[in-house]
């Protein structure tokens, strides 16, 4: 129910919001936790394994009973929790878990077998029959136990990622971090102030507390004014900072869009990098929760959480409100209760010797021993002195102390550290780099201690950075001791819940304790404590804490688990943003793309490039008949084909030529201005890198051509040499791949074609095979290559880029014109198995120059990269397999890639495999099936019949064994 | 014989105008690649200031003016941006006129825009007027300058001009949603 005179909502602006389908309205600044409570719904949402109806437990994003999801459709947004959710017009929210209602759910017969679904059951039980666990098992566990559901659909909405850097990153904006930032921002420091809340400010916003003789909400305003006029400083509110990282590196999740009705273009969330030199950890400290029988009916919370809806959001959670704590703190409940006007029932507290200064019936050493009602609270059970006594009330505020946030403090394998005064891990000292700690998460729990650490650690801060902070006029506030003793279980009969979010209870801890499952990482996978989203932020403590008593250790000696990020929940679709669609990878286009894509070519992608596949006529109807025609083209007139995605190295320098003769296995340092070479690249390892043309434009200037595939790992490879091997070489490197639109113009008409076209037109005696130059087309200075990979009489012609599309379109009516036209990486493939010229399928990495065939390309007039390794007697045994072509024996069949040989008369099993197939093709030209693979002692069978398998397309053929070059061996085309 | 029509890199893709961000193509007469040989670093600097008024720049810097600028490019190399060079003498050098696409990203959320695309430090005291560097934008590789107080050129790759613009655009518009 609201609460008049109390609360930072604002009234004047009423929000109409729907949960479950049910209308309601809350006020702007409400959480969907605290309206629904001001509209007297408690009942939010059912427990994982039970079904139990469960309320809110929290005020923050601790909470692990109240998870809903929002909206419907593609963009549902499972798991949000309710405390954290803020309302909005039209919000629409469901509760999670449930069938077919939240009120009445049919699951909850789980409840009722609860005494056989303990820890370790599901482990237990459904071991056998061990096929049952993926298909049967698993999935109906995975349906009865659950939380909310994606909507199965690729996510419409938008995520995005950024990076910020600052000098000094302080996480939380409560008293402590308030200070810091304040501080550390006047010493003139670049601070970001980072705050998982909607509103700044911490506990001052839910605490009645004056802070320099203020209300505390007012002092946290009159700060951030102060911070937001300064440059030097970011405010960044609904942000959690969910990991921290090496070299001062923190994740951070922002909530964009989830308090807003959706709009297409905003993201809903920004995943932040911040990196920064120095950070303050500031975050507070959670309350936890008491484990008695039925702790967990709704209606029962934390008394700090109380506190929040009554002074943040003037709700008051109960009409007669009971408090049960074992530390003065939560007296201050009671307190404003009834400074409020609602009425306290009774405060209990289980220290005898407590001073408890409120107007109500006091308990003093006594516990709350149980609870009764079914969806709402209804009455607890007080114990005092052997006496039991039922108290009728419909919300009890608890609380067990404080622990400090210390989780990332763990992120980088930090253990926190006991502090028996108020029982619990405050974190160790210098566990993260650059971080520092103040507040309550250090274990300071008065409003001046906290402020005043603020201030003092960020001016340390500051002077470590070179900056002088001014000695801060500290500001009022409470000072109040937080006295406690320590208070865990409450013994009794039933199930005292420690993990509200996966059900785990008291009883379980102590199972695992008696299977010797003792180990606090042991227990908690034995009984999924912690494992929860909320990652046990509510129960880990408790949890060791009754681990530790089973097993007869200490708290310290028992340890905590393992803190890992995310902090909170991070939705993968934050982490992975932009990386979808288009944004998955760059798109790399050649010039003649548009153009490409006009002609109606299948694409297909070559590394990151695009290239047409073929180019359809009317009339055709499969791939092949495109091919067939286009291999036409070029055996028989001329074809077109864009090459530019071939890597092209500029290199020059003095040692230009050094560097090839090094890194090729053949000689580059005799090649003639104006010639073009073959040449193979090795590894280091004697394998065969790459192969390619290079072309001498001057006395220290070559191109260097690389296959599409190796062009980054050509010039990286260069670059290795020249800084690592052979720094003292004055060689200098550029990629020129995108400078040129290169086109292949390859057929008996090329030249034909060419002399169309460039201002000066070709001769034999001018350009034989091999020869390269500078040449004009329509004005325009380009590069001409008389190089081929189809055999025939072709050369490559080369402009900068920005006349590719046009030089495209030209080239390929021209050729239209003269009987060819335009060709795609389908007829290039087959014009390359049809001359047996090698790609990456067959120089896969594992094949040396002696397997193609190519051994006497490493020179053995000088060193290279890759020669020792490449004589090792392993790599020149005849029994390797080594290049052959293949064809049909007999009718031909088909002939398949990745199919494997073996000689005809021996099982087609790995023992008596020969060698593989790598390239295959149709040969319109030689009217078959044709194929390149590596047999053992290849070169030496050439007439031997073998037979091909294919195991997994089911293919069986015999082939003739033969040689690679299947057509022209003598290469008189290519010269003609 | 037909003449040969030149396209810019961007051609169809720019400009936009986004929120307090535009994006437009830049377009230069020449872009050209020096990188002295040994010993020849100040003859080639000096080369340049006489060419085109900017010396040779230190790494992660530019030097120059918007018509005529010189950027820090790789080990001991540089990209001219601007006048076409004559040749000097002890220098590797390379037309790069067509390898790239360029643009610049101006406007009071131009930083803001690529906050959310380069990993690297932006503020004015780490990335300042004059500053360059061979960075990421998304997944490409990228030569960023900053050219102005709320001035920025990229350099992306001629064949990722599409990728460039979209990422671009994607950013923009997220920043330019949140008002």
């Amino acid at each position: 129910m609201r609460v008049q005179g109390r609360g930072l909502v604002d009234r004047n602006s009423p929000v109409t919001f729907r949960f479950d389908g049910i209308a309601y309205e809350g006020f702007a600044g409400d959480t969907l936790a605290s309206a629904l409570l001001a509209n007297d719904v408690r009942l939010m949402g059912r427990s994982f394994k039970y079904h139990r109806p469960r309320g809110v437990l929290t005020a923050g994003s601790e909470e692990p009973n109240a998870l809903v999801t929002v909206g419907a459709g593609v963009g549902q947004e499972p798991n949000m929790r309710a405390t954290v959710q803020e309302i909005y017009p039209g919000l629409e929210a469901q509760s999670q878990n449930r069938w077919p209602s939240l009120g009445f759910d049919l699951l909850s017969v789980n409840d009722l077998a609860a005494p056989f679904l303990g820890a370790g059951f599901y482990y237990k039980t459904f071991m056998w029959p061990r096929a049952f666990w993926e298909k049967l098992y698993e999935p109906v566990i995975r349906r009865a136990a659950g939380l909310g559901a994606l909507s199965g659909k690729p996510d419409g909405d938008r995520y995005e990622r950024a990076w910020a850097f600052c000098d000094l990153l302080v996480i939380g904006a409560g008293p402590a971090g308030l200070m810091a930032a304040l501080t550390a921002a006047r010493a003139g420091l670049d601070v970001i102030l980072a705050d998982e809340d909607a509103r700044m400010g911490g506990r001052l916003l839910a605490e009645s507390h004056e802070v320099d003789g203020m209300p505390g909400p007012d002092w946290v305003d009159s700060v951030l004014n102060e911070l937001q006029a300064m440059d030097n400083v970011r405010l960044m509110s609904r942000t959690t900072v969910t990991g921290a990282y090496d070299q001062g590196t923190y994740g951070a999740l922002e909530r964009v869009g989830h308090h807003l009705p959706r709009a297409e273009k905003r993201p809903l969330e920004t995943f932040w990098r911040i990196v920064a030199r120095r950070s303050i950890l500031a975050a507070g400290a959670l309350e936890r929760p008491v484990a008695f029988t039925n702790n967990d009916r709704p209606g029962i919370m934390t008394a700090g959480a109380v506190r929040t809806y009554l002074n943040r959001y003037g709700v008051s959670p109960g009409k007669a409100v009971t408090v049960f704590g074992n530390n003065d703190d939560a007296h201050r409940t009671a307190r404003d209760l009834i400074a409020a006007g609602v009425h306290v029932s009774a405060v209990i507290d289980a220290r005898a010797d407590a001073a408890v200064d409120v107007k109500a019936p006091i308990y003093k050493g006594a516990v709350v021993s149980g609870s009764s009602g079914r969806k709402q609270l209804e009455s607890i059970t007080v114990r005092s002195g052997g006496r039991e006594e039922k108290i009728a009330t419909d919300c009890l505020a608890m609380s067990g102390g404080w622990n400090p946030t210390v989780h990332l403090t763990c992120h980088m394998n930090g253990r926190p550290t006991w502090r028996e005064d108020i029982q619990s891990f405050v974190p160790t000292p210098g566990a993260i780099p650059g971080m520092e700690v103040a507040g309550a998460c250090n274990g300071t729990m008065t409003t001046a201690a906290c402020l005043r650490e603020g201030a003092e650690v960020a001016a340390r801060v500051a002077a470590d950075l070179g900056k002088k902070a001014k000695a801060a006029d500290l500001p009022k506030a409470e000072d109040d001791p937080y006295r406690l003793t320590a208070l865990w279980h409450v013994p009794g009969k039933g199930r005292a819940w420690l993990d509200f979010q996966n059900d785990v209870t008291v009883k379980d801890v102590k199972q695992a304790a008696t299977e010797n499952f003792r180990s606090v990482e042991h227990m908690k996978r034995y009984t999924t404590q912690g494992m929860a989203t909320d990652q046990g932020k509510n129960s880990n403590v408790a949890a060791l804490a009754i681990l530790a008593d089973a097993t007869g250790r200490g708290i310290p000696e028992t340890g905590t688990t393992t803190f890992r990020p995310p902090y909170a929940p991070v939705a993968i679709a934050a982490m992975g943003s932009g990386a979808t669609g288009k944004g998955f990878a760059p798109e790399r286009k050649t010039t003649s793309h548009a153009a490409t894509v006009e002609r109606k070519a299948p694409l297909i992608e070559a590394g990151l490039w695009y290239r047409p596949s073929y180019f359809p006529q009317a009339g055709e109807t499969n791939w092949r008949q495109s091919c067939d025609r286009e291999v036409g083209y070029v055996r028989n007139a001329v074809g077109i084909c864009d090459v530019s995605t071939l890597g092209k190295i500029d290199i020059q320098g003095p040692d230009a030529a050094r560097l090839l003769d090094f890194v090729y296995t053949n000689t580059f340092s005799t090649l003639k201005l104006g010639r073009v070479r073959y040449g193979l690249m090795l590894r280091e390892d004697g394998h065969v890198m790459d192969d390619g043309t290079t072309a001498r434009l001057g006395e220290h200037h070559y191109v260097m051509t690389t296959t599409t595939a190796a062009a980054g790992q050509v010039m990286k490879h260069l670059d290795f040499v020249t800084q690592a091997l052979h720094p003292e070489w004055d060689v200098h490197l550029i990629s020129v791949t995108e400078q040129w639109a290169q086109f292949a113009v390859a057929g008996p008409k090329s030249r034909e074609l060419l002399n169309g076209l460039l201002d000066t037109s070709l001769s034999d005696d001018d350009w034989p095979f091999m020869a390269c130059g500078e040449v004009s087309v329509a004005g325009v200075t380009g590069r001409l290559f008389r190089i081929s990979f189809s055999g025939e009489h072709a050369y490559e012609l080369a402009v900068p880029a920005r006349f590719g599309d046009s030089l495209f379109r030209l080239l390929v009516a021209r050729a239209e014109a003269m009987g060819g036209g335009a060709y795609g990486m389908e007829a290039l493939n087959v014009l390359r198995v049809e001359k047996g010229f090698i790609t990456h399928s067959e120089i896969h990495g594992r094949t040396t120059a002696y397997d193609i065939g190519m051994e006497r390309m490493i020179s053995a007039k000088k060193d290279c990269i890759g020669k020792t390794m490449a004589a090792r007697p392993g790599l020149v045994d005849p029994e390797r397999e080594r290049l052959v072509g293949l064809r049909p024996a007999g009718a031909a069949k088909q002939i398949t890639a990745g199919a494997h040989l073996f000689n005809p008369g021996d099982a087609p099993v790995r023992v008596n495999d020969q060698g593989y197939v790598t390239s295959v093709a149709f040969s319109p030209t030689l009217g078959m099936n044709i194929a390149l693979g590596f047999l053992k002692r290849g070169p030496e069978r050439y007439g031997e019949t073998v037979k091909l398998v294919d195991h997994a397309r089911g293919v069986e053929t015999l082939c003739e064994v033969v040689n690679p070059v299947f057509f022209d061996p003598e290469g008189g085309r290519v010269r003609g | 014989m037909g003449d040969l029509i030149a396209k810019s890199a961007c051609d169809g893709l720019l400009p936009l105008e986004i929120g307090g961000a535009t994006l437009t193509e830049i377009v230069f007469d020449a872009i050209t690649s020096v990188a002295p040989w040994r010993g020849h670093e100040q003859a080639v600097s000096d080369a340049l200031k006489s060419q085109m008024g900017a010396a040779f720049p230190a790494p992660n810097r530019s030097t120059g003016k918007a018509k005529s600028r010189a950027v820090w490019s790789g080990r001991g190399q540089a990209l001219v941006l601007g006048p076409p060079l004559e040749p000097i003498a002890g220098a590797a050098m390379t037309d790069q006129t067509d390898a790239w696409a360029c643009v610049a990203l101006e406007g009071p959320a131009a930083r803001d825009v690529l906050a959310r695309l380069v990993p690297i430090d932006l503020r004015d005291g780490s990335f300042k007027r004059g500053h360059a560097a061979r960075t990421q934008l998304m997944h490409m590789s990228i030569v960023l300058m900053r050219t102005g107080a709320d001035r920025y050129g990229i350099m992306a790759l001629r064949s990722m001009a599409g990728t460039l613009v979209h990422d671009l655009e994607t950013a923009m518009e997220a920043v330019a949603a949140r008002g």
